[in-house]
């Protein structure tokens, strides 16, 4: 059926799944569980909140799962932290092919708040929200997010870890 | 006054940077920046990052859902009665059309009688400072189980506290069909609502919302999944086709 209160929503879901796996076919699936977890889920939703903001803590707890089985499986790579450095260069299309690499070198926490504040362009209080965590949290995972994409993509890891060894 | 020489905080920097900084503390900021190129740096790396995410994924909100997606939309309340269904659907985008709503209630019709039953239950038992319950909310499980036994259908208690209403309790009530069970609530003001379940009869058919009002008590009924649903209160009309909606999504989801 069409005009499904959540059917709006499915193209900002879709592009932050997208964000967070960098795998259309894992993204849509994502998308797809999230749906089907609203729809069981939807008495708990509280008239007078936000559905956007409701479908999307939906998503971070079907993705929380995820990446807690795929962690014990140790089969999905881009989940696991690792300080590879990414190579920057100067060219437009190698550097958002960079900020791409270097997202997924995110822990999954950190690639979370970086998307919701900086894509989804939540307000910090709403991804407190959506994340169910204290809006400090939020900021230090945004800091240390921003802050190690940067090092990603400027090299400064791999000079930083050249200094350490 | 500006003040540029108090230094900008971390947090002040990425709300800076994500334009969610107030007007005069963001002129501060700007002012502070200009004579600290280290932190604007890393300011403008931070907002090169979030046009860059828009870059990268943005082109995703253009594409067709695909047919997987509204399909998984479509299974759930596919299996509704088509009028339930589109009443699903109405309700929770109410909020922002609410007053469209008023064009989609149907015409006033006379009330069924389980609805005239709800208003007197409730203007009886709603004013009842002792007694208003037979069995309160600490046993729940209990009032749910027994209720539940005794209408030979599996009630549920909705959750209203979105609403600001918490349970009271509940009670057992003739009805006109057999045995009927009221549910109560109350907010912090004091203000009690009532639901009101009953066997509607053979053959009922589910129907959309109903309103009706009789002396400042507003009665939203409706039948559905062989029950007879009436949501009574004090609350205005709008407040009230939201708990209804809230109650509707209780016994269908």
């Amino acid at each position: 059926m069409t005009n499904h209160p959540f059917e709006p929503h499915i193209p900002r879901l879709r592009r932050y799944a997208l964000a967070l796996l960098r795998d259309r076919t894992h993204a849509d699936d994502l998308v797809q569980d999230t749906l089907e977890r609203a729809l069981r889920k939807f008495n708990l939703f509280h008239r007078g909140t936000d559905l956007r903001a409701w479908l999307f803590a939906v998503m971070h707890n079907v993705y929380v799962n995820q990446v807690r089985a795929s962690a014990s499986r140790r089969a999905l790579a881009p989940e696991v932290e690792s300080d590879e450095p990414v190579q920057a260069t100067v060219d437009d299309a190698a550097t958002m092919r960079d900020l791409s690499n270097a997202l997924a070198h995110l822990a999954p926490e950190q690639r979370e708040v970086v998307l919701l504040v900086g894509l989804e362009q939540l307000s910090y209080d709403e991804t407190a929200r959506v994340l169910d965590v204290p809006i400090g949290t939020v900021m230090s995972r945004l800091s240390r997010g921003r802050e190690r994409l940067r090092a990603l993509m400027s090299g400064e890891t791999a000079s930083y870890l050249r200094r350490i060894k | 006054m500006i003040d540029q020489h108090r230094p900008a905080s971390d947090e002040e920097l990425h709300a800076y940077a994500d334009g969610a900084l107030g007007g005069a503390r963001a002129a501060e900021v700007e002012a502070w920046l200009a004579a600290n190129p280290e932190a604007a740096e890393r300011v403008q790396a931070w907002r090169a990052q979030n046009r860059g995410l828009h870059a990268l994924f943005d082109p995703v909100l253009d594409e067709p859902v695909p047919a997987t997606l509204a399909d998984a939309l479509a299974r759930r309340p596919a299996r509704l009665p088509r009028a339930v269904a589109a009443a699903v659907a109405w309700f929770a985008v109410g909020g922002i059309i609410g007053y469209a709503l008023n064009g989609w209630l149907t015409p006033p019709v006379a009330p069924e009688l389980f609805a005239e039953r709800a208003a007197i239950a409730h203007v009886v038992y709603a004013a009842e400072v002792q007694h208003p319950v037979e069995v309160t909310a600490e046993h729940e499980q209990h009032l749910v189980k027994w209720l539940s036994k005794r209408l030979g259908k599996e009630l549920r208690t909705p959750d209203f506290t979105g609403f600001g209403y918490q349970l009271v309790g509940g009670r057992l009530l003739p009805g006109d069909k057999g045995p009927a069970a009221q549910f109560m609530y109350q907010n912090n003001q004091g203000a009690r609502l009532t639901l009101y379940l009953s066997l509607p009869g053979k053959g009922a058919q589910p129907t959309a919302f109903r309103y009706e009002k009789e002396d400042g008590t507003h009665v939203l009924y409706w039948v559905d999944r062989d029950l007879g649903f009436a949501l009574v209160g004090d609350a205005d009309r709008a407040q009230l086709m939201d708990i209804a909606s809230a109650a509707y999504q209780a016994f269908n989801f």
